[in-house]
């Protein structure tokens, strides 16, 4: 009994910290509809900043409080910077481009958080005033923690207050509910929307600096606590304050119990209980309907035509080269071109659903991991040959596509991504916690090709084969009437159910398509690697995945393909010459989100019709 | 016997009665129109003929077969074509695509993954085009077109699957004067032919009076008149309801039905 009440009281203690830094999540998604996240990078600057302050300032009360605040203001002002020097040029972008301009800003924070405060742990101060603990039930309870109770609320209570009875908060909300009417009646946008990211920013760096006295501070900070703001979030529906205080709360006391009663998955109660109520309640506990998401490029698609003349003989080039010069090529290179062959399978795969499709995914790594988790479990278990695990690969993928594929393609828009993202992070963490089985974090070894492919040259040539095959056949389907039907739904849901289109079953249909075919790739890629990890299943391989279909163009084919040979060669060389091969990147993606809005391809389509246009 | 049947249609949306007691029947190749003041609840009705609304009572039968409540899709594998008031139609595709999307979806053919479309009913789509002066503008995507040529698209993917009754909500919305009668005049001629019948709101009284054999009248959810033009225009009910104390002048330029001109406020006689 006593136990359960300090479990509940931990529970309270990490609600209130998620509620933190969810809370500035949510005010920012309800008034500039950004998907931000970067905001796990503003937690991260928090606890890195106060690190410093604190550390360097006077040590007592005014020492590490003013380090704390000050830590959460200059967060704030680094939001504002973010915000006027990117995510202004680019409200007008489809959603998923600004998706991809803020985990830019992520990439780019990591590595100068990198440089700044090295790569170890960094472990501050305790809190002055709050060292002890009180007794509770005859056991001793941090006194911090029960501060940190106490600020949840606190802060909860501010907000309501700052956004019910000042003019600002009257306009936020209203911004919140119609942004094109406030602008209408006269509101200076700009700097509504840019205050608006000041305060998310400085909240969401405040629940980062007052995380200083409990854990340690290190570079996955970022990543670890987005994925869950995010869940807060979309529990609690979209840009509801209220949503997210009761959603931090769920959360919080899920991960306390959770740990009491079923160690082991922890994780994927969370992820469940989201997925559950999105099923539930589409929107969240208390989020309404945000209208119509754009989904894909946004604005009229342009119609599918036979491919420019000079794309077929690039084509053909590249397909001649693929084929004739790996002889002369050495084992690196073999590998790299085995993987790039790997990546545009998988980058096509995504753009089935996607492109045609008009969904966004952000978990398609699942079935790219469950390809290989499929391939690699045959191995270890049944002793199955390639040839086996090969088949298996798909087999896999494909069925849990079709399972999580049912709940996602129910929802539209950020809502159906972030189930998807649910449901990568339910396979993820079960790659990762179910070590009997899958190894855990030390994956599953001595996943080898047989004999005969055991050469690199001879499996580039069957990978190549097969993922080629694949996105042909994907080239294919989309210009058959299914591949139609797919994008009938997407351009106009109402127009295909009137001519008699099931819109469900062809999303449905679709999503295990591609997660067919992301399988394929996976299993490939476990016996490319002769080993698979929980990281072929991360967040940062959806997001790979997504940058290449992005940074492509999601309107043509050609796109995810020309993606997928960009991202692989640009982070293969980078890796190879700079340590700071994320800051490039995500300098890169950032450039390439305002200066090509429509990916690679699509503006070397449009620049190729313009010309044609002239002539 | 009737294509449709309309029995006792009733909806409710909270405590307002949008639709109250309809019923009316529609023969094959007649063309009706439904009319009435904004807010009568002609696209209440409308939709739910065609399934995107659940009546709360009512039955409607198509060729005596009962179909209220079905998914629209499944009123469309019925034999029910329909157009919107505002046009919805394939945007990234052409106008034959967009045609042979709909032929594809009637002869089930949606879940091939092998033939390219692009090779798939091309002939009756453009036959069907042809049928409706759109041939030259067959490769054109939609999402480039003019507004009036969407229409007469609209018309074209509603008439793919043969269909034994078709639902116009508003057909000349927005369209020039000139565009009005020949949209019409040729949506008559095609139902004649072919024996459909074409049920269809319309706020233009022109096209109205000039195309309906027979007019329904619908005022705050319930009929108060139904018969072919010349009667409606003589029905004290009907000058009631457009000229009198129901005639709000909400939508400038709505024909006064009585006189054929346009309705203007100083012609509208109070009803006290």
């Amino acid at each position: 009994m006593e136990n359960l009440v300090l479990q509940a009281l931990s529970g309270l203690a990490s609600a209130s910290s998620l509620f933190l830094v969810a809370s500035g999540l949510t005010v920012i998604f309800g008034v500039s509809r950004i998907v931000n996240f970067a905001h796990g990078s503003f937690y991260m600057l928090g606890a890195y900043l106060a690190w410093t302050f604190v550390t360097t300032l006077p040590r007592g009360h005014l020492g590490f409080w003013g380090g704390v605040l000050a830590a959460a203001l200059l967060v704030g002002l680094i939001g504002v910077v973010v915000e006027v020097l990117l995510l202004r040029r680019i409200y007008r972008a489809p959603e998923l481009f600004q998706l991809l301009a803020t985990f830019g800003v992520v990439l780019i924070v990591q590595d100068l958080a990198l440089l700044t405060w090295g790569a170890q742990d960094l472990l501050g101060p305790r809190a002055p005033g709050l060292r002890g603990g009180t007794e509770i039930f005859g056991m001793r309870f941090p006194d911090y923690e029960l501060f940190l109770i106490g600020v949840g609320p606190v802060v909860l209570g501010l907000l309501v207050l700052l956004f019910r009875y000042t003019r600002w908060g009257t306009l936020v909300r209203a911004a919140t509910q119609d942004r094109e009417m406030v602008g209408a009646l006269g509101v200076n946008q700009r700097m509504l929307f840019t205050s608006v990211f000041f305060l998310g920013a400085f909240l969401a760096g405040l629940g980062g600096a007052l995380q200083l006295p409990r854990e340690s501070v290190n570079l996955h900070m970022d990543l670890a606590i987005i994925a869950e703001a995010f869940v807060v979030v979309v529990v609690g529906g979209l840009g509801s304050l209220t949503g997210a205080a009761l959603a931090a709360l769920l959360i919080g006391e899920l991960h306390a119990f959770g740990i009491l009663v079923l160690p082991k998955i922890t994780l994927v109660l969370v992820f469940l209980v989201m997925a559950v109520v999105l099923v539930v309640r589409p929107h969240g506990l208390m989020g309404k309907a945000t209208g119509p998401a754009h989904g894909g490029a946004g604005g009229a698609e342009p119609v599918i035509g036979p491919a420019p003349r000079p794309l077929v003989h690039l084509g053909i080039a590249a397909l001649v080269a693929a084929l004739v010069l790996p002889p002369f090529a050495g084992d690196y290179a073999l590998s790299v071109l085995t993987e790039i062959a790997i990546f545009i399978l998988f980058a096509a795969s995504l753009h089935l659903i996607m492109g045609p499709g008009g969904m966004a995914s952000f978990g398609h790594a699942a079935y790219f991991g469950l390809g290989a988790y499929g391939a690699a479990l045959a191995a270890k278990w049944l002793a199955a040959p390639m040839e086996l695990g090969l088949a298996i690969a798909p087999f896999a993928a494909g069925l849990f596509g079709l399972i999580f594929g049912w709940f996602c393609v129910r929802l539209s828009g950020v809502y159906s991504a972030m189930l998807t993202l649910a449901f990568a992070q339910i396979a993820w963490s079960v790659t990762f916690q179910w070590v009997e089985v899958t190894g855990g974090d030390n994956g599953i070894l001595g996943v080898w090709p047989e004999p005969w492919a055991a050469p690199k040259l001879v499996y580039y040539y069957l990978t190549l084969a097969l993922c080629l095959g694949a996105t042909l056949l994907l080239r294919r389907i989309i210009h058959a009437p299914f591949g139609y039907a797919l994008r009938a739904q997407r351009d106009s849901a109402l127009r295909a159910e009137a001519i008699g289109i099931d819109a469900f079953r062809i999303r449905w249909l679709a999503f295990a398509l591609a997660a067919v075919m992301a399988g394929i790739a996976g299993g490939l890629f476990a016996y490319a690697k002769g080993s698979v990890f929980p990281t072929f299943l991360g967040i940062p391989r959806s997001v790979d995945a997504l940058l290449m279909v992005l940074l492509g163009g999601v309107q043509t084919l050609s796109g995810p393909i020309i993606g997928a040979l960009a991202f692989t060669g640009l982070q293969e060389q980078l890796v190879r010459i700079t340590d700071l091969w994320r800051l490039i990147l995500g300098l890169v993606i950032v450039a390439l989100v305002l200066f090509f809005p429509q990916g690679l391809a699509g503006a070397a389509r449009a620049r190729w019709e313009a010309r044609r246009g002239d002539a | 016997m009737a294509t449709l049947e309309v029995d006792k249609l009733r909806k409710s949306f909270g405590g307002v009665q949008a639709v109250r007691d309809v019923s009316f029947a529609v023969a094959p190749g007649e063309m009706l129109a439904l009319i009435g003041p904004n807010g009568a609840g002609k696209s209440t009705c409308f939709n739910m003929l065609n399934g995107q609304l659940r009546p709360d009572a009512g039955w409607v039968r198509l060729n005596g077969q009962d179909i209220t409540g079905l998914a629209p899709r499944k009123v469309w594998r019925m034999g029910v074509g329909r157009t919107f008031q505002i046009t919805a139609t394939f945007g990234s595709m052409t106008v034959l695509e967009n045609v042979q999307m709909a032929l594809l979806s009637h002869r089930r053919r949606l879940g091939q993954l092998w033939t390219p479309v692009a090779r798939a009913d091309r002939a009756p789509a453009e036959a069907l085009l042809a049928r409706l002066d759109m041939a030259d503008q067959a490769a054109r995507p939609c999402g480039i077109l003019a507004y009036g040529d969407l229409k007469r698209v609209e018309l074209a993917i509603a008439l793919a699957n043969d269909p034994k009754l078709l639902l116009m909500d508003e057909p000349t919305a927005g369209m020039a004067p000139q565009e009005r009668v020949g949209l019409m005049a040729l949506t008559a001629s095609i139902a004649r032919e072919r024996g459909i019948a074409v049920l269809f709101t319309e706020h233009d009284m022109d096209v109205v009076f000039g195309h309906a054999d027979r007019i329904l009248v619908l005022d705050r959810g319930a009929l108060i008149a139904e018969g072919p033009p010349a009667e409606v225009r003589a029905d004290p009910r009907v000058r009631e309801v457009y000229l009198g104390a129901g005639f709000s002048g909400g939508h400038p330029g709505s024909r006064d039905p009585v006189r054929g001109s346009v309705a203007r406020p100083k012609s509208v006689q109070g009803g006290h």
